[in-house]
This record gives C-alpha cells, structure tokens and sequence, in this order.
C-alpha cells in the first residue's frame, strides 16, 4: 500500500493498521541486495500480540501498550493524555524543552522540506505515515484545540483533528517511528524540529501516563538506577568483568595494564557504555590498553550508575535523564577527579557533556568531555608507536547523530583514520549531514514482536546503502573491510543489521569501534588484535 | 474614504507592532531550555564552522575562551534571510515561488523604507536642496513597491497552486494556510491594480505619503487603491497571529536553540538561570516521577525512586 492516508485516520476507531509496506515499496539497495523478492518477509504480528496489545499503525509494535478494556478505561486514558499535553506547555512542567517546543509547535508552514532529509521517510518509499511532519502535525493540531483551548477559528487557522483513544494510541506507537536524529531539523528553513516533537511526545506518555517501552524504561533507565547498570552488572560484578577483560587483553596484545577502580584525584574519570563489557569487550580493553601506554592517569567508578554512561532518559523522560546525569557527576565529584571522559557511546556524549550541562549547579560543574580529542592527541603525539600497515584493508566511518551532527565532534575520528588506515574512505554523506544508523532513540535495543524487522527494513535501510556503497569497490567476500562505529548503540543496530542481511557471508564487512582500530595498528602489540571472525 | 484608509494603515501598523512584540516577549519569557544544538555553528571558527566541528573537538575545551565568530554569523543569517539559503539547499522546488513571495516582501518593505525617508528628507531639510534626492527616493520606492505587490501576486500564485496541486504539501495544508495566501494576493492585486488604474486627480504615491503623515483629509484616493491599502493593513494586522510571524520565530529557532552553545560556568548568570528553573515543582502523573507539585525539579533529579523502594 502505497500510503496516501490522511492526519484524520489516525482516529479511525478500528484497531487495524493504517499502512502496511511490502519490500517492493521501500527504497531499492545496491548489490547484493538489489532484489526484493529475496529480501526477508517480515515477521507477522501474532494474533496473541494483535489482540492484547494497541497495534492499530503499521506492521509493527514496539511499545506494546495494553488495550482497554472498557469505554470508560478509553476515556481515562484520554484524560490523562489531555492532562499531559497541558503539562507539556506549561514552564513549571517542562521548562527543560518549552521554548523549542513551542516554536516548532507555532511556526511550522507546512512545506515539508524535512521529509527528504529523512532516512525512515526515504526508506519507507516515501510512505505518508513516516514523514517527519506527520506526527507534529497532529501535536500541533492538538495544542491549538486542546492546550490552547481553540474555538471554530483556530480549527480553520490550524487545522483540526478528532481526538480519540484511537488516535493516542496510534500517536504512541508513531513516537517511536523517529530515531531522533534530527537531520531534519537540521534542513527546516524555519527551524523547526520534528525530532524534539518524538521526544516530547515520548516524553507526555512515559512522565504522565507512565507509558514507554520495557527495554529502554524497566530494563533501561530502572535498572541503572536499581543496580547501576541496564546490563544488570552490579558493581561487583563490573569490577570482575574487567579483570578478566583487562587478562584477557594483555595477553592478546602482549602489553600489561590493569584498570584501577576509585582512585582518587585522578585526572581522568572514564565512563564507558556498560554494554561493552557484555558485548565487546576488546573495546573497553583497548581503551585500557592506550591509556595505559600513554601513561593518563585514569580511573573507572564502581558508584552506582556511574561505570554506565548510557542515560536513556534522554531518549524518553526527563526525570530518569536528570537522575542518571546527577549520578554521573555526583561519582565524579566523590572521586575528585579533574574531569570525565566518555567512551564510545554517542548518546551519553550528547546527554553528559551536551544537554546535563544545564542541570549544574555549584560543585557538580566538573568538565566532560568526548573520548576523541584525547585519544586523536595520544595517536598524532608520537607518544606510542603505530605500524599502518596493519590496518591496511577498507575502513569505513560512521558518524553517530549525537557525537557529530548533535555535538561538532567531526574531526578527531578523521585525523586518527586518516593517520593509522591507509585505505579510510568516506561515506556519502558523512559529517553533520550523515545519516542515522537506524538504531538511534533505543530503537537499536528494542527487540519485542517483529519490531527488529522494521528497525532492518526501514529505519537502517539508507545506512545500509551508505555502507554498501563506501565498500562497492571491493563488492565480493575476498577482501575484509571493517565499518569504523564509535559508538556502542550504533555498533549493536549494525551487529543485527549485518547478520540479517548476511553481510559478513556475502561481502566479509566487519563492524567495531575505533579505539580497536588503534591498538591494532600498535607496533608493540601482538599482530592481529581484530580478529576477523563474526562473533 | 480618506479618513478610513489613513485610521486602517495606524491600526494595521500599530497592532503590527503590538502583535510581534507580544509574540516576542512570550518566547523571551520562557525559561532558558536544556542545550539543544544542531551543527554546524556559524559562530565557531572558521576552519571549524566549514565542516561543523565544535570546540568539543578540543582536549580540556574548558580551558580556552568560546570563540565568537561573528562575521561568520552574519553572513549565515544574510544569505537565509535575504536568498532562503535553507529552503534553496534542501527543497529547491519550493524554493522559486517561495523566494519570489519573500523577495516581493522584501522589495515593498524597501518601497515604505523610501517613502518615509523622502517624507523625512522633506519634513527635516530645506527641500530645494536635497530636491534630486527625495525624487530619487520617491521614485525608486515607486518601481520598488510595484515590483515587490507583483513578486507577491505571482509568488503567492505559484505557493498557492503548489498547496493545491502537490500531495505532499496537500496532506498538511489547513484552510488557513490557503486564505493567508489568497489574502495576500487579493490585497496586492488590488493594491497595485487600483494604484495603476486610479482616476486622474486622485492622489499619487508622494501625495498619499504625505497625506498619511499629515492626516490630510483633502487627498483625493481612488477607491479601488483605498480598498487595496485597507486590506493590506488588516492583511499586516493579522500577520503576528499566524504562523506568517515566523521572522520572528527564526530569531529564536537559530539563536535561542540550533546556534546556542553557551556554556554554563560556575557563578555565570545561566547558572542562575538553571537554580531557578530547579526550583519548578512538577506536577506530572507517572509514579516513577515522584513529582507531587510539592517536590522541586532539583529534588526530583538528587532522588532515586528504585532504591527508596528497596530500602
């Protein structure tokens, strides 16, 4: 289906979807995946999901929201979206977006300038549902009638929609059909940002209806703040993790470290994105490794949410954001360290050093700063010997929407790609014009029903065919090539886009991060440290 | 006639200015957000601003003083403003009707500009001397004016058959959108068709300036140019009620948000700021906020609901 629907569908009463994509649709991608009939079907909703859960807007669920039971169950739950939205404009309430928010929510022309920018919109064969637009379109609409308290007049100026537990319901799920990347933001000649509508929307239903998806609420956010970390490490278990990681590396590499935990007065506090750890943990250990030979006097804190940097609340709540920054710098000011790094996680950049930065007051203003700089000047000081010619295969880069479009930290990547792989290409676009890479706002952790299907098939497809074309000069399985992404979100969407397109079969494209790529590129250190195996 | 024309082109101006400066004061008067930047900055180093680097870029970026390129913002905000850089760059199909609409503002804004300084020139100076310029003046907001109310006629057509005809833009467009553009045109049209068209002895463009200034009663305006002049100043009356302000929304969008990186230091007045706004009381519903509108923001952010619990 094409997908020519309407603002006024998504108040239709029925529960049925309002689109449905066939591969067909969706934008073609390159060799070797140009044929979509040998694409992947997509997962069916089971009809056990369909009747116990609101799934009334496309061919996916991701938030799993329960549906009522009674008419009157409807109407409460409208209330409380009525009573959120009044509390989305209102400063006591929302002081921390209010400004933005209403600009956008007062001004946009309707041009749709933002639809091209955006990969979901693009990928989707420009189904109506996804455009960046749509959605604030019917925010805007409910603000003028409902937050405004517009008559007959301001229908006709603004425009009108029938608010209706339908339309909430669909407009939860729709939330979360955005990564949050803001490109189009980025091309609004006005300046308005439909990625900061997602947000606030997310925002309204998880602070007032108490409504977000498990992975990034429950098993996310309450769990950091729970045991200290959303992997559920606590931080004994942490501490244990890196031990065998530190071994493992120094035995691999040749070269002995050892993370030191709570030191006081260290100059540098660095915060990985727990993940790692769990996932790939040759990255933490690289980290470890470099900063070690570099002779930074560092430390990690075994606080509570403190040896995690990622902070979802960013992508959804207030609250659980200012909660898990608060705990950031509370361990940073304990330790008394000089200052705190982030390690390769794109959202915990933006949230620590970018958006907490206004939430400081008195001694929590203790500086944060992104991995890169430090680890560009370690690399360019001739400090520790690098042997190129080790990492002389294809290298790509991804730039993570939070470090790069969302942060300006464009160069120092480069200057290190540029120096320690003779083969670095750019993808096109690339920069603060890059393209998200489909896992971006937690969607990259979010796995319930077939909602993985739709993060491959629509909301990674453009990345996917930046990939596939930064690598068309070596197309076949002969050559190994390694997609550079510093950034722990982005690295798990790119694990489960390549192993269900079987790209590691097909084309042998490996994805890691860039602090690999240096110890690889070590002189002194055991050759081989990226192994060319999927894992 | 006369009278009417000259108390519509007070009021329409005056609740002009009134409304932008409520709209004005409405968003200054929000409370200073969370960061929100979008790059590239203007503001940042040249070498940087190119490719949008930040001074993030930077080891111990805190040690340095922010780096305030002006020039380099000026010449962003010059090329969107004057040229719709944004829109040329990212939609270019809209970009022709729209830059001709805009640049027909632009020409009858210069138009008035001319106007009033010849009226000053003639007010304030010996008018013999400085005789060839307020001509000058005259004539250019003359070619200016009729060419900006024909821009506008013919760019507010084109928008409008875009509107009407594009399924993109269809979907979103409210009534209101379409009446905003018809009223533009209907007023123009009629402005510069009954201007053209005025009856011998009726007053020019110099003549009716000078009328207005002076509230001048015997100034014989032909009634279609009249009706023109009514419907543009209800036409600029109505203007800061719509999103059509949205001149002044893009101050605040690019300077107040995409383009502001300050940052807060200790003892700064966004420190100050940023105490205040903890000091809000929320009142929102979920549990796991903990908001009761008794409880500050600064106390809802130091708390943690899931060990509470546990304890």
């Amino acid at each position: 289906m094409s997908g020519r629907i309407k603002l006024r569908d998504l108040s239709r009463p029925d529960s049925e979807p309002l689109i449905h994509l066939e591969n067909e649709e969706l934008m073609p991608l390159p060799a070797p995946l140009e044929s979509p009939e040998k694409d992947h079907a997509w997962a069916a909703l089971s009809e056990q999901t369909k009747s116990r859960y609101e799934c009334g807007l496309d061919d996916t669920c991701a938030v799993n929201v329960p549906k009522p039971k009674t008419r009157e169950e409807e109407e409460q739950l409208v209330a409380r979206f009525l009573s959120g939205l009044d509390k989305l404009f209102d400063k006591e309430n929302n002081w921390t977006f209010l400004q933005p928010l209403l600009l956008t929510m007062e001004h946009c022309t309707g041009c749709q300038t933002c639809a091209e920018s955006c990969h979901i919109f693009e990928a989707s064969g420009h189904n109506e549902l996804y455009r960046p637009a749509f959605r604030s379109e019917i925010l805007r609409r409910l603000y003028f009638k409902h937050a405004k308290r517009g008559g007959l007049l301001s229908a006709w100026q603004h425009g009108d929609v029938h608010l209706n537990w339908p339309l909430v319901a669909r407009l939860i799920e729709l939330a979360y059909r955005c990564n949050l990347c803001r490109r189009c933001a980025q091309s609004c000649p006005i300046g308005c940002d439909n990625g900061l509508v997602a947000r606030e929307l997310r925002k309204l239903f998880s602070q007032e209806m108490g409504i977000a998806p498990r992975e990034i609420h429950e098993n996310g956010s309450v769990l950091q703040l729970k045991v200290g970390s959303s992997t559920g490490m606590n931080a004994e278990i942490v501490k244990d993790n890196v031990a065998f990681i530190d071994e493992d590396i120094s035995e691999r590499t040749g070269i002995e470290f050892r993370t030191s935990w709570d030191v006081e007065g260290a100059d540098v506090l660095l915060i990985h994105n727990a993940g790692e750890i769990m996932a790939w943990p040759e990255n933490p250990g690289a980290f470890g490794l470099i900063l070690t030979l570099a002779g930074v006097n560092w430390t990690m804190s075994s606080e509570l949410a403190a040896y995690d940097a990622i902070n979802y609340g960013l992508w959804y709540d207030d609250a659980q954001f200012a909660r898990v920054a608060m705990k950031h710098m509370e361990a940073a000011k304990k330790l008394g360290v000089k200052r705190i790094v982030l390690g390769e996680c794109g959202h915990a950049h933006k949230a620590l050093c970018v958006i907490a930065d206004r939430l400081l007051t008195d001694d929590l203003h203790i500086p944060r700063e992104s991995y890169l700089p430090l680890l560009r000047d370690i690399v360019l000081s001739g400090k520790i010997k690098f042997d190129p010619a080790r990492n002389d295969f294809p290298v790509t880069l991804h730039d993570p929407c939070n470090m790069v479009r969302l942060m300006g930290v464009v160069e120092p990547q480069r200057e290190i790609l540029r120096a320690l792989c003779p083969q670095f290409r750019e993808m096109e676009p690339h920069g603060v014009n890059n393209y998200c890479c489909g896992g971006g706002s937690g969607f990259a952790i979010m796995s319930g029903n077939n909602f993985p299907d739709w993060r491959f098939h629509v909301s990674g497809r453009k990345k996917l065919e930046q990939i596939l074309n930064a690598f068309a000069d070596y197309p076949g399985p002969e050559t190994p090539k390694y997609l550079c992404a510093p950034c722990s979100n982005c690295k798990g969407q790119f694990r489960d886009l390549i192993t269900y397109y079987g790209l590691w079969q097909k084309n042998r494209i490996l994805y890691g991060g860039l602090v690999e790529l240096v110890v690889n590129a070590v002189a002194d250190v055991k050759p081989g440290f990226i192994e060319w195996e999927w894992r | 006639m006369t009278a009417a024309v000259y108390l519509a082109i007070y009021a329409g101006l005056l609740i002009f200015l009134a409304g932008c400066l409520r709209r004005i004061l409405a968003y200054a008067r929000t409370p200073l957000h969370l960061r929100w930047e979008l790059y590239p900055l203007p503001h940042e180093h040249p070498y940087r601003a190119a490719y949008g680097g930040s001074y993030f870029e930077t080891q111990e970026w805190w040690r340095q003083p922010q780096v305030a390129n002006r020039r380099g913002e000026w010449r962003v905000m010059v090329e969107e403003i004057l040229f719709l850089k944004s829109l040329r760059g990212f939609n270019r199909r809209l970009w022709r009707p729209s830059f001709l609409f805009h640049f027909g503002l632009y020409l009858a804004v210069a138009a008035v500009g001319c106007a009033a300084l010849a009226l000053a020139c003639g007010l304030f100076s010996a008018g013999a001397q400085i005789a060839g310029l307020i001509h000058a003046l005259a004539a250019i907001g003359k070619v200016a004016g009729a060419a900006g109310a024909i821009f506008i006629v013919a760019g507010a057509c084109w928008l409008l058959m875009r509107r009407t005809t594009d399924p993109a833009l269809k979907n979103s467009t409210r009534a209101g959108d379409i009446f905003n553009l018809l009223f533009f045109i209907a007023a123009c049209t009629l402005l510069i068709g009954g201007y053209l068209l005025r009856a011998p002895g009726t007053a020019s463009l110099a003549e009716f300036a000078r009328g207005a200034v002076h509230f001048d009663r015997t100034v014989r305006i032909g009634s279609a140019f009249g009706a023109g002049l009514i419907l543009v100043s209800i036409l600029l009356a109505y203007i800061p009620f719509t999103h059509m302000a949205h001149f002044i929304a893009k101050y605040f969008t690019w300077h107040a948000v995409r383009w502001d990186d300050r940052r807060n230091e200790r003892g700064s007045a966004i420190e100050g700021k940023v105490a205040a706004s903890l000091g809000y009381k929320p009142t929102w519903s979920a549990p796991h906020v903990g908001a009761d509108g008794q409880r500050t923001w600064a106390e809802i952010a130091t708390t943690n609901p899931t060990r509470e619990a546990q304890k």
